[in-house]
């Protein structure tokens, strides 16, 4: 058995709109909230893990803080990069490689209007798709995503006022967080009836975009020994991908996040039933159905039934999307690592109005790409 | 729209024929889309270019409503097709609104700098 490794920080950036910040001036604050946070500091971080920050994202990265680590990683899983850098940053450290791992991002999606779908229009020079898909104006991401809900509700009998049920949850979560984004009542008529985008998906499907991101340090019992917050104990961590294309998804209702969460469980020694709070990533609102199923907390084809029970709300059997997350609190481009960072807030208690009572055990759960990747993590207090 | 993709040629030679053609396996007859130079289920090398029945069942297919092809108006459908060979293909769907299950054929969408698009049609429509 390995020496038990921590989430010893976390921070958020600046949300919502930035303008008085550039993406790494953004990152140099949550890290060094972070670290502080660990009883660390800069120079004391020897593994950098970022993604999204850009060509040769860890360089940049790590110039800008002024800091030269013997280990680094600019892995690029989307959105659920951050969970699978969680994986990376404990086989790097068991291995010596590194003592104090930094996990870094941010972006100002909102604010440079990159996200608009002309923005993501065919990337020319990407062989297959620009030939074979990108043709038929399926757009990117939210069509691949779309085709995936059709197929589940084709094949379980999941419905839109199911799907509606998870943006509803959301933000009845985000109602108590300070920092979200979209805080006035939801109703699941105003999810149905919002305007189609790729259907089955509508408007209120879809995450937020924002500005945003933050920072977690993953570190030894020995060196967090000094933190200023309880550390919270990293019980399992585990990544997997699937397919890039949507033609090579082998079964449209199955995610990578079945063999992540799969692992990152054993890896824990927990079932589902001993989750206390669950941190889905909600691009979408299929996204976060997939993931009740896939990492086992109902049956394949229950998650439209699971979630019409309320689970997912405040007081329900299932806390999830406690920030509010991706679809009312905030979703900088990628949310994996905000989903951490919620997740050890309420495994502290500090999670204030929206703070799950008696929380020991949590998950966060990245998904990323075309529905393509997932990272896995749990997390305990000790 | 160049397609800059020399191990794609045969696919788009045939497109201008009004072919779909995927490749075959010459060992375990395994179809594959899209082409690579091994077998993804078997792993023998250079599997061999076959034409296909130009028939299929819609596993997936989703009504998008944003503007993303020059001269199509949205609301326009996109579907993963199970073609009868195995392999799924994402294809735009031309006529009337089809709905998973659906029995479609092949259909081409001639462009104007590029070789036919291969798209499906419900069974029965007029092409």
């Amino acid at each position: 058995m390995s020496a038990p490794l921590y989430i010893a920080g976390v921070a958020e950036t600046p949300l919502g709109e930035v303008r008085d910040h550039n993406e790494l001036s953004m990152v140099a604050l949550a890290a060094r909230e972070a670290l502080a946070e660990a009883g660390l500091s800069l120079r004391d971080v020897d593994g950098l893990f970022v993604n999204y920050m850009g060509e040769e994202g860890s360089v940049q990265v790590a110039e800008y803080l002024g800091i030269t680590p013997r280990f680094s990683d600019s892995s690029d899983l989307g959105g659920a990069a951050f969970e699978a850098q969680v994986h990376h940053a404990m086989a790097a450290i068991q291995a010596g490689y590194c003592e104090v791992a930094l996990i870094a991002y941010a972006s100002r999606q909102r604010t440079r209007r990159s996200r608009s779908v002309a923005a993501r229009a065919p990337a020319m020079g990407v062989p297959i798709m620009y030939q074979f898909e990108d043709p038929h104006g399926l757009p990117l991401p939210i069509g691949r995503y779309a085709l995936i809900a059709a197929r589940h509700m084709h094949q379980y009998g999941t419905t839109r006022e199911h799907l509606a049920e998870i943006a509803v949850a959301a933000r009845m979560w985000a109602q108590k967080n300070p920092k979200a984004w979209a805080r006035d009542p939801l109703s699941i008529a105003d999810v149905i009836n919002a305007r189609p985008i790729a259907e089955p998906l509508h408007r209120l499907d879809c995450c937020l975009v924002t500005d945003g991101g933050g920072a977690v340090v993953v570190t030894t019992a020995a060196r967090a020994r000094d933190a200023a917050k309880k550390a919270v104990r990293i019980l399992g961590a585990a990544e997997s991908h699937t397919h890039w294309h949507i033609s090579q998804m082998e079964d449209l209702t199955v995610s990578a996040g079945k063999r992540s969460g799969a692992e990152a469980f054993a890896m824990a020694g927990i079932t589902p039933a001993d989750v206390d709070v669950l941190e889905p990533y909600d691009s979408f609102t299929i996204t976060v159905l997939m993931a009740l199923e896939d990492l086992g907390f109902c049956k394949k084809g229950e998650g439209g039934p699971f979630v019409a029970s309320g689970a997912l709300r405040p007081g329900g059997s299932l806390p999830s999307l406690t920030s509010g997350g991706g679809l009312s609190y905030n979703h900088p481009g990628a949310l994996g690592l905000l989903l951490m960072v919620e997740a050890v807030r309420q495994l502290r208690g500090e999670a204030g109005a929206r703070q799950v009572p008696d929380a020991r055990i949590a998950v966060a759960h990245g998904v990323g790409g075309l529905f393509s990747t997932a990272g896995t993590v749990v997390m305990g207090r000790e | 729209m160049r397609i800059d993709d020399p191990f794609a040629f045969p696919f788009w030679e045939a497109a201008r024929r009004h072919e779909l053609v995927v490749q075959r396996c010459g060992a375990c007859f395994h179809h594959q889309f899209y082409p690579r130079p091994f077998c993804l289920a078997c792993d023998a090398a250079s599997p061999s270019w076959v034409v296909c029945a130009g028939t299929g069942t819609v596993y997936s297919v989703t009504t998008v409503h944003l503007p993303l092809v020059p001269g199509i108006t949205p609301p326009y459908q996109v579907a993963l097709v199970a073609l009868a060979e195995g392999p799924r293909l994402l294809a735009g769907i031309i006529g009337q609104k089809v709905r998973i299950g659906a029995a479609v054929r092949l259909a081409w969408r001639e462009r104007p700098d590029a070789p036919p698009l291969p798209c499906f049609t419900a069974e029965g429509e007029n092409a």
